[in-house]
């Protein structure tokens, strides 16, 4: 055989495995994936940041679990699957112990060490590092995070600890089950000291970044696009299909739906207001709705700055039986949410819904029970009462109030809507100046305790005021419970009881999805996706 | 000419002043911060962002350190939420975008509207003048956020021709639709203003007495007419250039170009007092330099006017 043969066979069977990969099928379903595997999808906004332990709103959240990987991810269910630790074990639910992998890798080779986990917990907590995310690490009740936080003592203090290179042990203040779902989130993310050490602010930007998932920050331009490419040094990079994910921020929902018609991206959600039913009958393959974890709610202001008719339960809770749920869900925001009675969102794992009566009853009795608690509390038409309810800037939320407020007309009820764009929204909310407030809360983490928390005495983010000793008790005894199912059940029932906020309505997240992806995690309900699990079929 | 240039130029240090501190007390004094969230963020963690941003400072404090860092330093300040980024970095991200789309608007937006304004005005009660009427009434009345969304969907949607947003380094397709989009009110206002002035000085007496010397039209227009009715379309293109390169907020938010005007709008809702006071510093510093450039251009055209 000749030099020239060689060269000629050689590149022969180069270009044969190549048009072979062309036509791949994928590995388990046997599906033709298509030559192009690339995913793009819009963002309604630029994210501020991709720094795991910085960042704070979704947009970024979704970026990261693409170029980071925790110790733990979620399937396709939401259920727990292993990330960088293979096995994770506690006793007693207090000290957890996290075995790592020892083939993860970060981009530029090193290897992911349980170092790398303490050196990030630290960071997040740090004051120096001033995350507004430090609260989760609060919130996952790891020993001497709320005095790291308050800058009570070092940093090193917090009690992460590297048994050696590959075994992490975590202590935590009081008993959790539910630790290793909290371990997903982006702030529990490892990040590279290293390159943080070396590069400062600057570590984020695609010339610098060293992260550990399946792909890599490739390129950013600020409110215009990202790109990232896989990792070829990512653990598990042979199984990752997709070989290039965009993400397009386009602020306005209508532009963005034009342009994912016209076939420019292949997934949108934060659909325009009231699109969805139309979208849904002529794309059906391609419109979908899937439960999400949050529950929209009116706050009811039970502090003394609130209406004095609104610190009365009955008052409360003639003004939650008003309102027909079915006609919000229905023929308002037509798109497959759920009528809500409880404050717990129904597909939370785990979570039993409760009973509650007045779920059962008919609207009409509903209202007749409503007129007859309002006179009881000495209100009604005769001596009516006109309240403050507040918004936030948006349409639906802005058709959600007008609708409540002709349902409780009949009570004797007048109510002034005021809407406020979001900033000066938290403020007036937060400082208790409004008599009802639409609100919505979305799960951290999936278990319920991440709802019913937010309705104990001292949660900050309980801008009702409510108060109840018991709800506290119940809460405080679940944490450490091994089935705190009976008493999720007996806090509910209090929050129907006390009427301690009306719940209104279960999200459902509403999107479009291109038909040729496959394999996107519809019944994760925390909306958590890993590109690195879908693909792209031959049409 | 060199006073008055000068003389300009240290008007402008006051006003510029007034503005930082205007600017400066209106964000003091809105509600909210750019590290509220609905999570309430705790105390401590609180203080720690407070204490790193500055914000914890006496009012004085912080405007005084901002006014110094800008002077000597020419340094914006850090943003408080693109925590990766500070203001020089966004602003050297996004204005080179806006001034490019907004260059190419302000060039389509004068030659077209100027020559459909003098054409108008040249064969005025003709139906070359309806036709150039019309066309400019009708841009003036369709608003860059009506025509945004008809072009992509025409554009994009229907034909496939142009991609509906993006930038890509600005590559040639991806700056047709913002320009297109931009430039058609200011040019419907250039024609408008063009030809009413065009107008007015073909019915002056020298143009007249041109004429009556039997100067054909075509050198009476390009000789005599022209240059006297460009005045007013010059004193409207000094605001209507920092305008276009200043960019539409519009403009970058259909069609994601990653421009100056999207951080603007979003600064002003997340609180982000970094980029609002550094875009606001650079377009009030844009704009009282091309004022001056536009009173400079009137000397120049206008032998009357002396500085």
């Amino acid at each position: 055989m000749s030099k020239f043969t060689l060269l000629m066979t050689t590149a022969l069977a180069v270009g044969l495995s190549g048009a072979a990969f062309a036509q791949e099928t994928h590995p388990e379903t046997g599906e033709t994936l298509a030559e192009d595997q690339s995913f793009s999808y819009r963002l309604l906004d630029q994210f501020p940041t991709i720094d795991p332990q910085l960042i704070e709103e979704t947009a970024g959240g979704h970026v990261a679990r693409q170029i980071f990987e925790g110790l733990l991810t979620q399937d396709d269910q939401g259920e727990l699957r292993p990330g960088v630790a293979t096995e994770w074990t506690s006793e007693d639910n207090q000290t957890w112990t996290f075995t790592l992998r020892q083939d993860a890798m970060w981009s530029n080779g090193d290897p992911v060490t349980a170092q790398d986990f303490v050196y990030a917990w630290r960071r997040a907590a740090d004051p120096a590092t001033a995350s507004e995310y430090a609260w989760y690490v609060e919130l996952s009740q790891i020993e001497g995070a709320s005095a790291v936080i308050a800058g009570e003592i070092p940093p090193e203090e917090l009690a992460v600890e590297a048994l050696d290179d590959y075994t992490l042990q975590v202590t935590l203040q009081a008993p959790l089950p539910y630790f290793p779902q909290m371990v997903v989130h982006y702030t529990f993310m490892p990040t590279h000291q290293a390159t943080i050490e070396e590069y400062g602010a600057d570590w984020t930007s695609p010339e610098n970044i060293v992260s550990n998932g399946a792909y890599i920050l490739d390129e950013i331009a600020v409110n215009e696009f990202f790109r990232l490419v896989p990792n070829p040094n990512y653990w598990n990079a042979d199984s990752v299909i997709m070989d290039e994910i965009t993400g397009l921020v386009i602020n306005d929902a209508n532009q963005a739906l034009t342009r994912f018609r016209a076939g420019e991206f292949d997934m949108m959600d934060d659909l325009p207001a009231g699109s969805y039913p139309q979208l849904e009958e002529e794309m059906p393959e391609t419109a979908h709705s899937v439960p999400r974890l949050c529950s929209y709610y009116y706050t009811v202001n039970q502090s003394e700055s609130g209406h004095e008719a609104l610190q009365d339960p009955r008052v409360r809770q003639a003004l939650s039986y008003m309102i027909n749920r079915n006609v919000i869900t229905d023929q308002v925001l037509q798109a497959g949410q759920a009528p809500a009675y409880n404050f717990t969102h129904w597909a939370t794992a785990g979570f039993e819904m409760p009973e509650i009566d007045y779920a059962s009853w008919s609207q009409e009795e509903r209202q007749q029970r409503a007129m007859e608690l309002m006179e009881e509390a000495g209100y009604g038409p005769s001596n009516p009462i006109e309240i403050d309810l507040i918004y936030n800037t948006s349409e639906n939320h802005r058709q959600i109030a007008t609708v409540v407020s002709q349902m409780w007309r009949p009570l004797g009820v007048t109510v002034n809507l005021s809407n406020f764009e979001w900033q000066s929204y938290l403020d007036i909310r937060g400082n208790q100046n409004f008599d009802v407030a639409r609100s919505a809360w979305c799960g951290d983490y999936n278990e319920a305790s991440t709802f019913l928390d937010l309705l104990t005495s001292r949660n900050a983010n309980n801008d009702g005021k409510f108060q109840s000793e018991e709800v506290d008790r119940l809460m405080a005894e679940s944490a450490t419970m091994a089935d705190p199912q009976p008493n999720y059940t007996r806090v509910e029932e209090i929050l129907a009881e006390e009427m301690a906020i009306i719940p209104i309505y279960h999200y459902t997240q509403n999107f479009v999805l291109d038909p040729a992806i496959r394999n996107w995690p519809m019944e994760n309900v925390e909306n958590n996706w890993y590109v690195r699990d879908i693909y792209r079929v031959a049409e | 000419m060199l006073s008055y240039i000068l003389k300009r130029l240290l008007i402008a240090i006051p006003v510029m002043l007034i503005l930082i501190v205007g600017t400066f007390i209106l964000m003091y004094t809105a509600p909210g911060s750019p590290f509220a969230s609905e999570r309430g963020v705790p105390p401590a963690v609180l203080a720690n962002l407070e204490r790193q941003y500055g914000l914890d400072q006496p009012f004085i404090v912080q405007i005084g350190s901002y006014i110094w860092n800008l002077v000597t330093q020419f340094d914006f300040g850090p943003s408080f939420i693109y925590r990766d980024q500070d203001v020089n970095d966004l602003i050297a991200q996004g204005f080179p975008v806006t001034l490019t789309y907004g260059f190419w608007s302000f060039v389509v937006a004068v030659l077209v509207g100027g020559t459909l304004g003098i054409v108008a005005a040249v064969r005025h009660n003709t139906w070359l003048d309806y036709l150039a009427v019309g066309i400019s009434v009708g841009a003036q009345v369709l608003p860059n956020f009506v025509l945004a969304p008809i072009l992509v969907l025409v554009f994009t949607l229907w034909l496939g021709w142009l991609p509906g947003g993006g930038w890509q380094g600005g590559q040639l397709e991806y700056i047709i639709l913002p320009v297109i989009a931009l430039s058609t009110s200011f040019m419907a206002s250039i024609a408008r203003i063009a030809r009413a002035s065009m107008l007015e000085v073909l019915t002056s007496n020298y143009i007249r007495t041109a004429r009556a010397k039997g100067l054909p039209m075509r050198r009476v227009v390009m000789r005599h007419a022209l240059k006297p009715a460009l005045l007013p379309v010059i004193s409207y293109l000094g605001p209507a250039f920092v305008g276009m390169i200043t960019g539409s907020v519009v403009i970058d938010v259909y069609f994601s170009t990653g421009g100056i005007g999207q951080f603007f709008v979003a600064s002003a809702l997340n609180r982000d007092y970094g980029v609002m006071m550094g875009i606001t510093v650079l377009l009030g510093a844009l704009t009282i330099f091309f004022n001056l450039v536009v009173d400079l251009l009137y000397a120049w055209i206008d032998p009357k006017i002396r500085y």
